[in-house]
């Protein structure tokens, strides 16, 4: 039934036309990326001439005029890049100490890490019923494999060293500080005094302490307190001090998301009839992380880089080899900033895909602000 | 409350109950023995002195010293576990008992020998404090270097001595404090500051790496006695007479011309040189009133050599760094170097 007659000028719709070429296609981009106005002309234009400056300048340093192969400092001229010593380097840049002839233990361990990671981070992955045991089971595997035992041929923890250091070191961190920051973070929102006490006691002890001061602690003045038969693992000092540090941000940032949650969602949980482990674990923690997402990836990329520091207690990291092939006599002052630059790239990698995830992560879960 | 009196009170402590449980004296030696390692304590990495080779072992100078004891005490001279420490670390890790002995360019000063209560077992390397700087800063002389800044490693007697230098000159300077060696170079190198301050043995080393040696100065002061050693802790005689001695005995032997070659040979039969003798094995009893076998000196030689095979190989003329022996001559040969004698 009409109502109303339209009042048209065509009898027919015009054929649909593209948008404007100044809206679409690279110009269009252009238009509203980079040069929507004066200002973001000026510093799109400033970024090209900073570009301009460093980049062909670094790719000629870096690539073309480098040097690959050679076998000692003097073979590298002064003007490109010295990757000469990558050859014969690169295993201990990633395996440190490692025996040689053991490192496909290390190897088997990182190749079963992309399946153990992956279960845990993604789901909608074949067989995750036994591939979220296989997760747990994983650190106990590594476990054995890198240090030895039944069977396996025992290696020190003095003699791990390279990436493959900053890896075991971040990782074990990351696992466990999560969850002992969330009871840390629970723990300074209880109502009973003792437990709030002694997590906010820890957790503004630690904060307010460098990391390195703890370390220094942990590794200079333990054994003089400690009776000359008590000796625990140096690495395993400097895993507890790394995970115990990144715990009480961990911490503050996940109290941060549990503050977030509106009381009404602790009212229903209440109303419910559900307990408190049971509300927090069904109702609050679920919101609370997600919301946390960002700061805590922030503390776990900052945790990744702090392993770094391991340097002090005689341990050498991708770091330590870096410096450390600075000081062979062979190569003196011709790999500073060559080594350097390969220990930058490894840490960004990791650093980068962890971030990357984390924005993943964000989207995946976003059901609210659709 | 500082890290020394702590480290005192805890080293006592530990004596006195190491004494309760054992008659007599706290022995390294069988620490040692019963470990099967020695726990060595040198630099995280020193062009010469304590670096890694190709396949990740430990070498240098430093180094060697300690394989010359691992193999004198242990007779393996690879029975070392090394444990890299900073200057910071260092002490307290001797202190603790963490090492049982170090060999990481460490200055012998009073203080350290006395106060923080180490024993001192000989140098093997006499170095002095010196200064580096542009020839284009147009001075000839440390003493005019008024207001220049002065790139410099901490926590040594390096930072010490030039504060010294430069009070007792009446002038003024502007530290720029660093870290590690190889920062200290790569900061002068980048001009944040006029001149860099180490040993003279690091400078003469850090001269090479430059792309144009000739544009650098080693200034002719000597600002500072830096005698370098190795050195245990105090309390325990015994072990510091086995660190003392295997020093002189890589001394005598460059003394008396044994070497890594001919040492084998030198010890099957005594010969006619009776300090040689006395010292490899084949005549008296010297091992013994050390505590080890007649053979311990031909192990700690046949270990990476003499004195002068150590020095030529690591940082004299065979290496790269190119050193001269200088006042680490042996005193026949117009250095300071004297070992006293096996008798």
């Amino acid at each position: 039934m009409k109502t109303h007659a339209f009042h048209r000028s065509r009898a027919e719709m015009l054929p649909e036309r593209p948008a404007p070429i100044t809206t679409t296609g690279v110009i269009g981009w252009l238009r509203t990326n980079l040069f929507s106005s004066y200002l973001s002309a000026a510093l799109t234009l400033g970024s090209i001439a900073v570009l301009a400056l460093i980049v062909p300048g670094l790719i000629e340093w870096a690539f073309i005029d480098a040097t690959l192969t050679g076998e000692i400092g003097k073979d590298c001229p002064s003007e490109g890049a010295c990757w000469a010593w990558l050859d014969q380097r690169i295993t201990q840049f990633f395996y440190g100490f490692y025996p040689a002839d053991a490192y496909w233990r290390v190897n088997i361990c990182i190749a079963l890490l992309v399946p153990a990671l992956a279960y845990m981070l993604f789901d909608k992955l074949p067989y995750s019923r036994y591939g979220r045991w296989f997760s747990l089971a994983y650190p106990v595997i590594a476990a054995i494999l890198l240090v030895g035992g039944l069977g396996l041929e025992v290696v020190r923890t003095d003699q791990f060293g390279g990436f493959m250091l900053n890896l075991i070191a971040g990782l074990v961190g990351i696992v466990l500080s999560l969850p002992i920051g969330i009871l840390l973070a629970l723990g300074r929102r209880s109502r009973m005094p003792i437990v709030r006490m002694f997590s906010v006691g820890f957790i503004e002890f630690i904060r307010g302490v460098p990391l390195i001061t703890l370390l220094f602690v942990a590794i200079i003045l333990l054994p003089l307190f400690l009776p000359p038969q008590v000796t625990l693992d140096q690495l395993i000092r400097v895993m507890i001090i790394i995970t115990v540090f990144a715990s009480a941000y961990m911490a503050e940032v996940i109290r941060g998301g549990l503050q977030a949650i509106p009381q009404g969602q602790y009212e229903a949980g209440q109303a419910m009839g559900l307990g408190y482990w049971q509300s927090m674990r069904l109702i609050i923690l679920p919101q609370a992380l997600k919301i946390s997402i960002p700061g805590i990836v922030n503390t776990f990329i900052g945790l990744f880089k702090d392993t770094t520091l391991v340097i002090i207690i005689g341990l050498f990291d991708i770091l330590g080899q870096a410096r450390l092939l600075q000081t062979n006599p062979d190569w003196l002052g011709k790999v500073d900033y060559e080594t350097f630059l390969l220990a930058a790239l490894f840490f960004f990698v990791i650093c980068f895909s962890m971030s990357r995830y984390s924005l993943n992560l964000e989207k995946r879960l976003d059901t609210t602000r659709r | 409350m500082s890290f020394k009196k702590i480290a005192g009170a805890v080293a006592v402590a530990g004596a006195l109950v190491a004494a309760g449980a054992v008659p007599g004296q706290a022995a390294t030696l069988d620490d040692v023995k019963a470990a099967g390692t020695l726990k060595c304590g040198i630099n995280t990495g020193l062009p010469g002195f304590a670096y890694t080779d190709d396949a990740g072992n430990w070498t240098g100078f430093d180094v060697a010293y300690c394989r010359a004891m691992a193999a004198a005490v242990l007779g393996d001279a690879n029975a070392i576990s090394f444990v890299n420490l900073t200057g910071k670390t260092r002490f307290p890790a001797l202190a603790s008992g963490e090492i049982d002995v170090l060999s990481r360019n460490t200055t012998w000063t009073y203080s350290r020998d006395v106060d923080l209560g180490f024993t001192f077992v000989g140098v093997n390397y006499y170095d002095g404090q010196g200064f580096i700087g542009r020839t284009a800063l147009g001075i000839s002389s440390a003493t005019e270097l008024d207001g220049a800044s002065v790139c410099i490693q901490t926590g040594t007697t390096t930072e010490l001595n030039l504060a010294d230098f430069f009070r007792v000159n009446g002038i003024t300077y502007e530290p720029v404090p660093i870290e590690t060696n190889a920062e200290a170079r790569a900061a002068y190198e980048a001009e944040r500051c006029d001149v860099y301050t180490t040993d003279a043995s690091g400078l003469a080393a850090t001269k090479t790496t430059f792309d144009d040696p000739s544009a650098h100065m080693v200034f002719p002061e000597i600002v500072s006695k830096e005698p370098l050693g190795p050195l245990v802790r105090q309390g325990d005689d015994q072990w510091a007479d086995i660190a003392r001695w295997t020093l002189n005995a890589l001394i005598t032997a460059e003394e008396l011309g044994v070497t890594q070659a001919n040492v084998e040979e030198m010890a099957a039969a005594a010969g006619d040189h009776p300090e040689i003798n006395r010292m490899l094995g084949t005549e008296g009893s010297l091992g013994e009133m050390l505590g080890l076998d007649a053979q311990w000196a031909v192990r700690a030689i046949a270990a990476e050599g003499n004195y002068a095979e150590i020095f030529d190989r690591y940082i004299g003329p065979d290496s790269p760094l190119g050193l001269g022996r200088g006042l680490n001559a042996l005193y026949t040969d117009g250095g300071i170097l004297y070992s006293p004698p096996f008798r």
